[in-house]
C-alpha cells in the first residue's frame, strides 16, 4: 500500500479551509456568489450574444425606438426588455453598462488599495513625520463628505481636460475621483495594524538580520494586515460601483455615448412620466442586484474572518 | 479641560483653513475668473480694472488671506452664471435643505429605533432575521434609485403624491417653510423618505448591536429577576441605555445627510442648496461650488467638534486621550 505524501493541491486546501466551510454553511453567501458570478460573466460575454452593440451609433435605428418589453403588447424579438427612445436595446445596454460599472469598480478598488497599503505601511513602519503627515491628510479628507470629494474631483478634472478628451477620459476621471475619496480608509487600517505588528518579535528578528525595510514591510508585515483589508476592499467595491452610478446619474460621469448603469438611469429618468417605465426600471434592477450581491458577500466575509464570532 | 478645548478647536480651525485653501485653489486655477466674468464687448481696460478690483494682481498668499477673510464674513463673491451674490443664493436655498434633512432625521429615528429593538429582542425569529437581511439591501440601494422607485410608485402609478418641487411655501422672516401648507407637506413626504432610507438602516443596526450588548448586563438580569414586565425591561431599562450612541451618530450624520441631500434634491428637483450646487457643477459656476464646499464642510466639522466636546464634558477620561 502506498501512502500519498505529496502536499495537498490548492483545490483540496481551499476545500478543507475554515473559510470554505463557513461559506458553504451560509446560504446568503452562496446565493450572492452565484448571482455575482452570473452578473459578471454575462456582462463580459455580452458581445458574443447581445442583440446589438449599444455603443455603436450605426446599429441604432430610430424605427426600433420605444418598443416595450417582449411580454407586453407591441413587444418585438429580439428586444427582450424593450428599447429606449434612441432605439437602443435595453438588455444590451444593461449588459454593456454593467461591464463599465464593474471595470470602474475594480480599477478604483485596486488603485485605492495600492495607495492605501503603500502609505499605510510606510506610516506605520517609520512613524514620526510620515505618520503625522498621513494622519493629517486623512483628518482633512474625512472632514469632507466623501460624495462631495468625488463630485468636486470629477467636475474639476473634467473641466481641466481639453473638450475633445472629456468623453474618452471619463472612465479615468471617475476612477481618480473614487480613489481620491476612498484610499484614506485603507491607509488608516493598514497603518494601525502595522504599528502593532512592528513591535512584535518576528519583525525585530528580521531587523537584526538586516533584512531590507522594504522586504520587512511587504513580505513580513503586509500578510498579517490583509484580513481587515480584504473585508474593506469587498465592501468598498460595492461602494465604488454606487459612487460611479451616482456621479453618472448626476451627469458628471460616463457620457451617454458610453453609458454605465448610472448614465442609463439618468437617461431613463427623463421618461419616468411618459409611461415608458422599462427604460429606467431595468438598469435600476441590474444595479441593485450587482451591489446587493457584493454587499452580501462582504457582510459574510466580515463575520467569517472575525475571530470573535468563531 | 481648557487645554482639550483649545486643542480641539485649533484642530477644527486648521481643517477649515485647509478646506478653504482647496476652495481657493478651485476658484483661482480652474479657468480664469476674469475671463469667466466678462463678455466679448468688455475692453482690455475694463478687464484690467476688474482684475485689480478682484485682487488678482496680488501675491498668492495675500489672495488666499483675502479669500479667507471674505469667506468668514460670508462673502463668496458673485455667481458667474446669474450675477447674484453667492451668499444670498445659498441663504435662499438653505431652509429647503435643512427642512428636508431634519425631516429625514426624524423619520430615521422614528422608524429605525423600534426596528432595532425588535430585531434585538426577537433575535433568531424569522421576521427579525429577514429585517436584518433587508437592512443589507437597504445599504446597497443608492438614494437616487430609492427616489426614482418612490416616484414611479406613488406619483406615476397611483398619482397620490407630488414628485418634484416644494409646493407652496410661507415666509417667516428670511426663513421659508413648506410645513405650513398642505402642498408643502405633501411635497416633503417622498424626498424625506428617500433621504432617510440609508439612515434608517444605520440606526436600526446600531440600536440592535447596542441592545444585544445591554441585554447581557447585570442590571437587566436583576430587573428580570425582580419580575419587571418584559416590555418595561426592554423599552424602559434597556433602550434608555442605548440612546447615547444613537444621539451621537444622528448628530454627526446630519453633516453627511446635507451632502447626500444633493442627490435626493436632484431626483425630486427640490430647490435646496444641493440642487444649486449640482447646477453650479454643470455650468462650472466656480464661486458657488467653492462656497458650497466651505459651508457643508463647516457644518460637518462644527458638528463633529461639538460632539467631541460634549463627550469630553460628560466623560473626563476622554479629555487626555487624544487631540
Amino acid at each position: 500500500m502506498t501512502v500519498n505524501l505529496s502536499p495537498p493541491s490548492l483545490l483540496t486546501r481551499i476545500r478543507q479551509s475554515d473559510l470554505w466551510y463557513s461559506f458553504t454553511r451560509q446560504r446568503s453567501a452562496v446565493f450572492a456568489a452565484i448571482l455575482l458570478a452570473v452578473l459578471i460573466i454575462s456582462a463580459f460575454t455580452a458581445p458574443l450574444y447581445a442583440p446589438q452593440n449599444p455603443f455603436d451609433p450605426a446599429q441604432l435605428e430610430l424605427w426600433n425606438a420605444e418598443i416595450p418589453p417582449i411580454w407586453l403588447e407591441g413587444g418585438q424579438w429580439p428586444y427582450l426588455l424593450g428599447t429606449d427612445t434612441q432605439g437602443r436595446d435595453i438588455l444590451s445596454a444593461i449588459l454593456y453598462g454593467s461591464r463599465i460599472s464593474i471595470l470602474i469598480g475594480i480599477a478604483s478598488v485596486v488603485f485605492a488599495l495600492l495607495i492605501g497599503i503603500g502609505s499605510g505601511l510606510a506610516a506605520g513602519y517609520y512613524g514620526g513625520f510620515v505618520e503625522n503627515a498621513l494622519m493629517r491628510v486623512g483628518d482633512i479628507l474625512l472632514s469632507i463628505p466623501t460624495i462631495l470629494i468625488a463630485i468636486l474631483v470629477s467636475a474639476i478634472v473634467r473641466e481641466l481636460l481639453p473638450v475633445n478628451l472629456r468623453d474618452m477620459g471619463a472612465a479615468g476621471v471617475l476612477v481618480l475621483a473614487i480613489v481620491l475619496s476612498g484610499w484614506v480608509q485603507y491607509a488608516r487600517t493598514v497603518r494601525a495594524q502595522t504599528a502593532v505588528e512592528r513591535r512584535k518579535e518576528y519583525v525585530q528578528a528580521a531587523q537584526l538580520l538586516k533584512v531590507p525595510a522594504r522586504r520587512i514591510m511587504f513580505s513580513h508585515i503586509l500578510p498579517n494586515t490583509l484580513t481587515p483589508i480584504l473585508v474593506a476592499a469587498t465592501l468598498n467595491f460595492g461602494m465604488a460601483i454606487l459612487t460611479e452610478a451616482t456621479l453618472s446619474f448626476l451627469g458628471i460621469g460616463m457620457p451617454p455615448s458610453q453609458p454605465s448603469l448610472g448614465t442609463l438611469i439618468r437617461l431613463g429618468n427623463q421618461f419616468l412620466f411618459s409611461g415608458m417605465w422599462w427604460i429606467v426600471l431595468f438598469p435600476v434592477l441590474q444595479l441593485c442586484l450587482l451591489v446587493v450581491s457584493v454587499n452580501l458577500l462582504g457582510d459574510w466575509l466580515r463575520d467569517a474572518l472575525n475571530p470573535k464570532l468563531r | 479641560m481648557i487645554v482639550f478645548l483649545i486643542k480641539r478647536l485649533a484642530n477644527a480651525a486648521f481643517v477649515m483653513l485647509v478646506v478653504a485653501l482647496m476652495a481657493f485653489m478651485i476658484f483661482r486655477f480652474v479657468g480664469d475668473p476674469v475671463q469667466l466674468m466678462v463678455n466679448e464687448q468688455t475692453t482690455q481696460a475694463e478687464r484690467d480694472e476688474l482684475r485689480e478690483r478682484l485682487g488678482l494682481n496680488q501675491s498668492m498668499p495675500m489672495q488666499y488671506l483675502h479669500f479667507v477673510t471674505n469667506a468668514v464674513q460670508g462673502d463668496f463673491g458673485i455667481s458667474y452664471r446669474n450675477q447674484q451674490e453667492v451668499m444670498s443664493l445659498i441663504a435662499e436655498r438653505f431652509p429647503a435643505t435643512i427642512e428636508l434633512v431634519l425631516m429625514a432625521t426624524i423619520i430615521s429615528l422614528v422608524v429605525g429605533v423600534p426596528l432595532g429593538v425588535i430585531t434585538a429582542i426577537h433575535r433568531g425569529k424569522w421576521y427579525s432575521e429577514s429585517l436584518q437581511f433587508l437592512s443589507i439591501i437597504g445599504v446597497s440601494l443608492p438614494s437616487f434609485v430609492i427616489g426614482i422607485m418612490l416616484i414611479l410608485v406613488f406619483s406615476v402609478m397611483f398619482n397620490i403624491l407630488p414628485a418634484f418641487g416644494r409646493g407652496d411655501v410661507v415666509n417667516i422672516g428670511w426663513w421659508t417653510t413648506g410645513l405650513l401648507t398642505r402642498s408643502g407637506r405633501a411635497a416633503l413626504i417622498l424626498p424625506s423618505i428617500a433621504l432617510s432610507f440609508y439612515q434608517i438602516t444605520l440606526v436600526m443596526r446600531l440600536v440592535r448591536a447596542e441592545m444585544l450588548e445591554v441585554l447581557r448586563s447585570d442590571f437587566i438580569k436583576f430587573a428580570r429577576a425582580r419580575g419587571v414586565p418584559a416590555w418595561r425591561v426592554h423599552y424602559s431599562h434597556a433602550l434608555r441605555n442605548c440612546l447615547m450612541p444613537v444621539v451621537t451618530m444622528t448628530a454627526m450624520n446630519i453633516g453627511s445627510l446635507i451632502a447626500f441631500a444633493l442627490i435626493t434634491e436632484t431626483v425630486f428637483q427640490w430647490p435646496g442648496m444641493g440642487l444649486l450646487f449640482i447646477q453650479a457643477v454643470t455650468f462650472v459656476d466656480i464661486p458657488v461650488m467653492a462656497a458650497y464646499l466651505c459651508i457643508v464642510s463647516f457644518i460637518f466639522v462644527a458638528l463633529n467638534t461639538l460632539v467631541d466636546i460634549t463627550y469630553a464634558l460628560i466623560d473626563p477620561r476622554l479629555r487626555n486621550a487624544k487631540a
